[in-house]
């Protein structure tokens, strides 16, 4: 028998690993979309575990909806992320300083 | 142990595993791969969970588009990968403080105490010819059809918003003006030339 805490751990887990990656490639943009994803779909593993165990289908709905916006953000950001490359010849952090932020 | 607490196990490691190197992979490429592993086994994760039209869905619009993306636009993008490494150990101890930080947090909210079977019993696993999709769309096209179709509107302003932005002006694009073709003349495409019937020319 797998109790409720079991999956909301391991989505914790997953969920602090994709946190950790940023931190860690904090200067590669790609793999910070990466992470974002991978934070996502732990998420969605909590939302879908309270709909299970909660009886009510409500939570995939909403899950089916952070998937959409997910694919947009996805699309939108590797947009960005082609227009950064052409315009400045790298995808480093740390050379998009233009700001001075 | 019974059957599918060691398919929870077997999935949940391979998700945290999987997770795990692909958080710490040199290669962008190979992080990609990890990342498509670890998507697999949030699916089967989600399986167990009686969401399978999630999972489908995982399966088919992250792995088969989402990730398909990030892959074209890593080989397309060709990243000197050296530079972007030398930073990889600098932030590495604060990353892994501020995890282990927030697991030992959600562990204690989300302990058996509150979450476990005692407080939260596992509910009785549906029929065979439960279809998961019948209920699903039963809600999504009832009460959550406004969200529904606002979700369509997003996706839409995706397409445009990325089309515009990777959009090239300049020479590259064949655009119509749509003013200059309706008001055309005959005399600006057509010229009409007199050409004088020729004598039969005299040659020598």
């Amino acid at each position: 028998m797998i109790a409720l805490s079991d999956y909301l751990i391991l989505s914790a887990i997953v969920f602090c690993i994709g946190l950790a990656g940023i931190f860690i490639n904090r200067t590669n943009i790609i793999m910070l979309l990466m992470c974002v994803e991978l934070i996502l779909t732990a998420v969605n593993t909590n939302f879908i575990a309270f709909s299970y165990y909660g009886n009510d289908v409500a939570g995939q709905i909403f899950v089916f909806f952070i998937l959409t916006v997910a694919a947009a953000e996805v699309a939108i950001g590797l947009a960005i992320l082609t227009l950064m490359y052409r315009n400045r010849g790298s995808i480093d952090v740390d050379v998009t300083n233009s700001l001075k932020g | 142990m019974e059957f599918t607490s060691v398919l929870f196990y077997v999935f949940g490691l391979s998700f945290v595993a999987s997770a795990a190197l692909m958080v710490s992979a040199r290669n962008t490429m190979k992080a990609a791969m990890l990342l498509i592993l670890s998507f697999f086994s949030a699916a089967s994760i989600w399986l167990l969970l009686e969401a399978e039209f999630l999972a489908v869905t995982l399966i088919l619009v992250y792995v088969g588009a989402v990730m398909v993306l990030f892959l074209f636009v890593i080989k397309m993008l060709d990243v000197d990968q050296s530079t972007l490494r030398a930073k990889f150990t600098k932030y590495l101890p604060l990353g892994i403080v501020v995890a282990v930080i927030v697991i030992a947090q959600m562990a204690l909210v989300l302990s058996a105490g509150q979450f476990g079977l005692d407080a939260v019993a596992e509910p009785a696993r549906h029929a065979a010819d439960y279809s998961n999709i019948t209920e699903l769309a039963n809600l999504l096209y009832t009460a959550y059809v406004y969200p529904f179709e606002l979700a369509a509107v997003l996706l839409l302003i995706a397409i445009i918003a990325a089309i515009t932005l990777v959009h090239r002006k300049g020479s590259r694009s064949k655009k119509q003006n749509i003013a200059e073709q309706v008001s055309v003349q005959a005399k600006d495409r057509m010229r009409l030339v007199s050409i004088p019937s020729g004598k039969r020319k005299e040659s020598k």
